[in-house]
């Protein structure tokens, strides 16, 4: 039998013998007793101080962008933990989970606007749209009833493409031409002007507010949910996602069970359309489209799908790294900051690391000085943004004055090549070729990939996308999953 | 009634579901063979687009071509159909090659996350802004002058595009129906285990169903471009839940059926453009997905197959 690789689940091993001995090391030294101390603490304290910490962002700053983006960050961690449950614990591909909150959204609009004259407050109309949002789910899952696994991701994403033409072009909807034209959805321009969140006359008016609204309903979700997971439900969920044939096996009625965990995920989706439609105050159809659903899988696996504290994690994570790109000089900083950092974990001995460094640098002027000497105009650009790493990689980056998109396009594709490369070929071949990669990383960087301000958009979805293939080839269970062991 | 006209929607119907038929087809090879779908598949496609798009603007663009019409559209489709197969070859051996043995929600997974890397990729590259073929300029429009015969009115390249489609799936069936290579990806198909053990590779097998089926979306690219004439960065979407919906229609893993629902589905589009609505078309699409799965799970042509353990 061949050695199992590293981060793949082993076959017929039994995961705590298999670890032991990298378990024994990682308790040695200082790092080693803070870790220990760490897994004493009970899941209950943990989550407590967690809380109680994220709790006192509004004491400690006024900043509104910071507030704004706690309170995004928090949405995304309840969409995040919705998926979880369909996707985590019952393995279903939902495709469509975003049209579920879509639908919460939207049923807030019509039930606290000025669009029908309709003005209930949430102790109504929270109740009744996560049912109604769950409700809606179990009429779509049970359309592919007969074949619940991947017939399902198809229906769910057509489902989602519904959703959107239907909100799209919601603005005269007649039933069959019977009836005359009535304005749904608004059409592209969406419902603006909602009602603050109201409930028992109380009205939600500052952003702490929402956040405080934010963070107490995750409590309780994620409370609900730690509750359901070890119940008798959500351990059949986790034995279904494992092997569902053993589950029927064992009489358990698979598809009921995955219906639940379909109906689930839909009304917590829906829980958290009425929040975010009460704090933008208005509802369009564009936000409820595939880069929304990317962006929550991609903060599901980055976490660790099937768990709780990597939902919270992948969503911190994935937010604030995709406002960090929004500004072009903190991007930079992330950029090469990420680099350097995956250079000095990854490589080894730390002549290596010296070498690679030092001939990156080296390489990155003399290329400029060559090129600059035969071809002025290659090197003429000026690189966005301007403070103080700016300014560094002026003279270290190529930046051609003429022809800057038609070069990067082509390093673009180059660049890919590159990475691919690297993944197949051995040392010492590898380390030659990850100077020369580095480089063109940087230079596509500067030269396209934070270009403009769409290009800026686009390079944030690509990295989405690319980080999800990555994460499920090399590091499936996430930051805090578990490794998943296969028994045969 | 106006027969005119709904023969019409017919001739139009063809033109939609041939393209269709053929993105299906790459769907359902791969379904066929690895129980994988491929989301990305809609995106190799609109980068097939994008190819022919680029030959055409080498040679210099529609209005004056400087090499012969024929060879330039007949370059187009090689270019595409060739960039498309490395494509598609290149996903398979990175992206799900190192899942083969994953849960199988893994590489659906990963699947979603090439389509929304190439689809942001190709806006980078492309820019937002629609690309014309300009086909119209070819042979001062004329390949759009609509010939007659009896009530049926049907353009040249209406021609070219449903002749040159049917032609390329009657080449698909005899690979698949005449060859050794062909024998190889039924037999994978039926039992992936009990092929590699009667000596067939199976994972030389897997890259060239890639390899065909990202060829056909490559061709349906250019296809879609050449009839249409825009191209846009998430072309591939549509196309390939259109896609998605035929393979499903026909019978997922079945290459007859994929065809027919390519054609179902183009035909149910035309005539609902035309009848109900344009803006719901895609709806009825949806609907028609959701009555087959309640009423054939299967689709039109697919077998029930046997759960082995």
């Amino acid at each position: 039998m061949s050695a199992p690789e590293p981060g793949q689940p082993q076959i017929g091993v039994d995961e705590w013998v298999a670890t032991a001995d990298a378990r024994d090391e990682s308790h040695r030294g200082v790092l080693g007793h803070l870790r220990r101390r760490f897994e004493r603490v009970p899941d209950l304290a943990r989550f407590g101080i967690f809380i109680g910490l994220v709790a006192l962002i509004p004491v400690l700053t006024s900043d509104q962008y910071i507030l704004r983006v706690s309170v995004d960050t928090l949405i995304f961690a309840l969409l995040v933990l919705g998926l979880n449950v369909v996707v985590g614990w019952a393995g279903l591909l939902d495709l469509g989970f975003v049209a579920f909150f879509g639908i919460g959204a939207y049923s807030y609009a019509l039930l606290s606007s000025d669009h029908f004259g309709i003005h209930w407050e949430a102790q109504f109309t929270v109740p009744l749209i996560v049912a109604g949002t769950a409700f809606v789910g179990l009429l779509l899952g049970l359309t592919s009833w007969r074949l619940l696994g991947d017939y399902l991701a198809i229906v769910t994403l057509f489902f989602l493409q519904a959703f959107v033409v239907v909100t799209t072009n919601g603005s005269s909807i007649s039933f069959l031409g019977l009836t005359p034209t009535t304005d749904v959805t608004g059409g592209p321009n969406g419902i603006p002007g909602l009602d603050p969140f109201t409930i028992f006359g109380f009205q939600i008016q500052s952003l702490e507010g929402y956040f405080y609204l934010g963070l107490g309903t995750m409590t309780l979700v994620i409370a609900v949910l730690y509750l359901a997971v070890r119940s008798r439900t959500g351990r059949a969920w986790h034995a279904l996602r494992e092997d569902p044939l053993a589950a029927e096996l064992m009489s358990m009625p698979v598809n009921r069970l995955k219906l639940l965990a379909f109906m689930f995920g839909a009304g917590i989706a829906g829980l958290t359309g009425t929040i975010q439609a009460a704090l933008l105050g208005g509802v369009f159809p564009s936000s409820y489209d595939v880069p929304l659903l990317i962006t929550i899988y991609a903060m599901l696996i980055l976490g660790g799908s099937g768990s709780l504290a990597g939902a919270v994690v992948g969503a911190i994570a994935i937010n604030v790294s995709l406002e960090v790109l929004r500004n072009p000089d903190h991007a930079r900083w992330l950029f090469y900051s990420v680099i350097l950092i995956t250079l000095v974990a990854k490589l080894r001995p730390w002549w290596k690391l010296a070498a690679v460094l030092g001939s990156l640098v080296a390489f990155g002027y003399a290329l400029s000085a060559i090129l600059g000497a035969l071809w002025p105009s290659a090197t003429g650009g000026e690189a966005a943004g301007g403070d103080a790493i700016g300014r560094g990689v002026q003279s270290w980056v190529v930046h051609p004055a003429e022809h800057a998109t038609q070069v990067g396009n082509f390093g673009f594709v180059l660049l890919i090549a590159l990475v691919l490369l690297l993944t197949v070929i051995k040392d010492p071949w590898r380390t030659v070729l990850l100077v020369p990669t580095i480089y063109l990383a940087a230079f596509e960087w500067e030269n396209l990939l934070m270009a403009s301000f769409e290009a800026q958009a686009a390079t944030r979805f690509m990295l989405l996308g690319a980080l999800l293939v990555v994460l499920m080839a090399a590091r499936p269970h996430g930051l805090v999953g578990k490794t998943r062991v296969e028994a045969v | 009634m106006d027969w005119e006209f709904f023969v019409q929607q017919i001739v139009n119907g063809l033109t939609l579901g041939s393209v269709y038929a053929l993105i299906a087809l790459g769907y359902t090879m791969v379904y066929g063979i690895l129980k994988l779908l491929n989301f990305a598949h809609g995106d190799v496609f609109m980068i097939g687009a994008f190819i022919g798009y680029g030959v055409l603007q080498l040679f210099g663009g529609a209005a004056s071509p400087n090499i012969p019409i024929p060879l330039l559209i007949v370059l187009m489709f090689l270019a595409a159909m060739i960039g498309c197969s490395i494509l598609g070859m290149t996903i398979e051996r990175f992206a799900y090659r190192p899942l083969r043995n994953a849960p199988r929600i893994a590489p659906l997974i990963s699947a979603l996350g090439v389509s929304f890397f190439l689809q942001n990729s190709a806006l980078l590259l492309f820019s937002p802004n629609f690309r014309s073929y300009d086909t119209f300029s070819l042979y001062e429009g004329r390949l759009f002058l609509p010939l007659s015969v009896g009530p049926l009115h049907i353009s040249p390249m209406r021609i070219l595009v449903i002749g040159s489609a049917f032609g390329l799936m009657i080449v698909l069936t005899l690979v698949v129906g005449r060859t050794q290579i062909g024998r190889a990806m039924r037999a994978t198909s039926h039992d992936r285990e009990a092929a590699a053990m009667m000596g067939i590779d199976v994972d030389r097998v897997i890259v060239i169903t890639f390899l065909l089926g990202s060829a056909l979306a490559g061709a349906a690219g250019v296809m879609v471009g050449l009839v249409f004439e825009r191209v846009f960065h998430t072309m591939g979407f549509i196309a390939g839940l259109k896609g998605f919906a035929a393979a499903v229609v026909g019978g997922i893993g079945s290459i007859p059926g994929a065809m027919l629902g390519g054609l179902v589905i183009g035909l149910a589009e035309s005539f609902s453009i035309a009848y109900v609505s344009s803006t719901f078309s895609d709806l009825l699409v949806f609907a028609i997905l959701i009555v087959v799965m309640l009423v054939r799970p299967r689709g039109l042509l697919g077998k029930a197959d046997i759960k082995k353990v």
